[in-house]
């Protein structure tokens, strides 16, 4: 037992290994997206490519001036990046990253000392397996919003005290549709574990064959809000109000310099790769390889392998994290920004009604096949459109408050007052 | 040494306790991660200071009055509606584990019930959204 706690630590060393590489590495690919969008080179001058850009940002951050404003609270100052980058790397954790290893697989004979030893039990290809899986994931992702707090709270500059209320505001609103529709996927499996979620979507439906079991077929609504939720909680555009430079300077990292800035910015981009996985596990089918598993296994995947098969559904879930990665960052440079009332609205008024909608049908579906009644899980499919249908045609209906309200003024071009008012200015 | 460890590690709950092991660990790790990456900016750095230097930025000019002050109510309310909504979405996942686990000798209740319960338990929390959005909660403009 002692062999596989050292084998989960092996695991666990090698994906905070492979994790901050890649973090690293998401920048460079973030500007070359970015440049590739807009038509123009991106870095090409470190190394070939430009691929050794990573290495000269991170010498750099590390060598620039440290700064702290005069009236900072100098304990929190330096606490905020800290506690924001620890849960960022803890989120990955409980993604279920290969599935499992089967009982008896043994380590190639020709490494010393330790060749030949074979695993006594299935070895799950994650570092921890708790019961709460899904619950964890939330907690790290609620965690981010301390570092963000202390850090606007702690710099004293009025910018960043500013952009720390906005993004405590945005983050804590779109918990709620996160958590609220990643449960409504975890009531349908029947656990918070991630790995039996992902083994239930490695099939095919029985009614239209064709399609994979995925749950971005099964639940589009909650899709849909979940990937809106996780672009929120990392503050990326289009939801990036909390460091929008036209209105707020840098938002709450506008004090911040040298490695405690470059924190925030891992920390982001660390978010987006727990974001990502997650999106893959629970929506995008985790490891399964569609279509190619008929060939390969003549059937669906399964669960347990060896060496090839683990190593397989390995690259497999990392092809999908680093091409949903890449939506991000097509997102990031397709979209402006919303609004401030917008977002809210959205968050409020859009996105928690609905998810407390796709909870509750989530339920009466597991009810319902529990009593016998229905069994399909097209059904799940035809509830979420009617929901996303309800909630357009409503958004009609209800009411809203009158937003742009046309203030008139004096001598404008656009909306000129009737008769200019003398006494408008002594009123202001 | 090697080997009271291990019949330790084999009669307890090691999967549960070694799971919750290695969070620790990977926790630590990130701590290590951004103590250590403060640390070395802080040595390695050129640090210089000065009246001008260590004031805010405020877009150039002396900053004006203190930073920490009164700021619009509208934050608060979010925050308190947020606790609501959020310990409330709590309460789900002890309904969830009992929900998915009907042959839990503790579990009493028959699934229909279960079920009513959620009915009515999202009902309350309706009944709240609802007040919170006729008392204008969600006015943003």
């Amino acid at each position: 037992m002692l062999g596989v706690f050292i084998a989960h630590l092996v695991f666990t060393l090698a994906m905070v290994g492979i994790s901050t590489g890649l973090i690293a590495y998401l920048i460079l690919l973030e500007r070359k997206t970015a440049s590739w969008i807009q038509d123009r080179i991106g870095p090409n001058r470190v190394g070939p490519q430009g691929l050794m850009q990573p290495l000269a940002d991170g010498v750099k951050f590390i060598l620039k001036e440290e700064f702290m404003p005069a009236n900072a609270d100098r304990f929190l100052f330096i606490l905020a990046p800290i506690i924001i980058i620890a849960p960022a790397l803890c989120g990955f954790a409980v993604i279920p990253w290969g599935g499992v290893i089967a009982k008896g697989t043994a380590l190639p004979a020709w490494i010393p000392f330790i060749g030949g030893w074979a695993f006594p039990a299935n070895f799950h290809v994650m570092v921890a397996n708790p019961q709460i899986g899904v619950l964890f994931v939330i907690a790290m992702a609620s965690l981010s919003v301390y570092g963000v707090v202390l850090a606007g709270w702690a710099s004293g500059s009025k910018w960043s005290f500013l952009g720390g209320l906005r993004a405590t505001a945005q983050m804590v609103s779109y918990e709620i549709p996160l958590f609220l529709s990643l449960i409504s996927v975890a009531v349908v499996a029947g656990t918070l574990r991630l790995d039996p979620i992902v083994n239930d979507q490695a099939a095919y439906f029985s009614v239209f064959k064709f399609l994979p079991a995925w749950n971005i077929f099964v639940q589009p609504a909650a899709f849909l809000m979940f990937v809106a939720c996780i672009f929120a909680e990392s503050n990326r555009t289009p939801f990036d109000l909390a460091e929008c430079e036209q209105e707020l300077v840098g938002g709450y990292h506008t004090e911040y310099s040298s490695m405690k800035f470059a924190l925030f910015f891992l920390a982001e981009y660390s978010a987006m790769i727990t974001g990502s996985a997650v999106a893959v596990a629970l929506f995008l089918g985790g490891w399964h390889l569609p279509y190619i598993d008929l060939i390969l296994y003549h059937g669906a995947q399964p669960v347990a392998a060896g060496w090839l098969g683990a190593l397989l559904k390995f690259v497999v879930f990392w092809g999908k994290v680093v091409a949903f990665l890449f939506f991000y960052m097509w997102v990031r440079w397709t979209l402006p920004r919303f609004r401030f009332d917008q977002l809210m609205n959205l968050a409020w008024r859009g996105m928690i009604p609905l998810s407390l909608g796709t909870f509750l049908e989530s339920a009466a579906f597991v009810y319902l096949r529990r009593a016998g009644i229905l069994e399909n899980r097209w059904w799940l499919l035809l509830g979420n459109i009617f929901l996303l249908v309800a909630v357009a045609f409503l958004s009609q209906i209800i009411p809203g408050e009158p937003t742009n309200r046309r203030v008139p003024v004096p001598n404008s071009r656009y909306n000129p007052a009737k008769s200019p008012a003398p006494d408008m200015a002594v009123e202001s | 040494m090697v080997n009271v460890l291990t019949t330790a590690l084999a009669t307890s709950h090691i999967e549960f306790y070694s799971g919750w092991a290695l969070l620790g660990i990977l926790f630590l790790i990130g701590l290590a991660f951004g103590i250590g990456n403060v640390v070395l900016s802080h040595t390695l750095g050129p640090a210089r200071k000065g009246l001008v230097k260590d004031s805010t930025y405020e877009s150039g000019v002396d900053p004006l009055g203190s930073t920490r002050e009164r700021f619009n109510v509208r934050f608060y309310l979010v925050a308190m509606i947020f606790l609501v909504f959020d310990v409330e979405v709590l309460f789900i996942i002890p309904w969830l584990y009992v929900f998915n686990n009907q042959r839990h000798p503790w579990v009493v209740l028959p699934l229909g019930a279960l079920f009513a319960s959620i009915l009515i338990f999202t009902l309350i929390l309706l009944v709240a959204y609802v007040y919170a959005w006729g008392k204008g909660v969600f006015q943003w403009d």
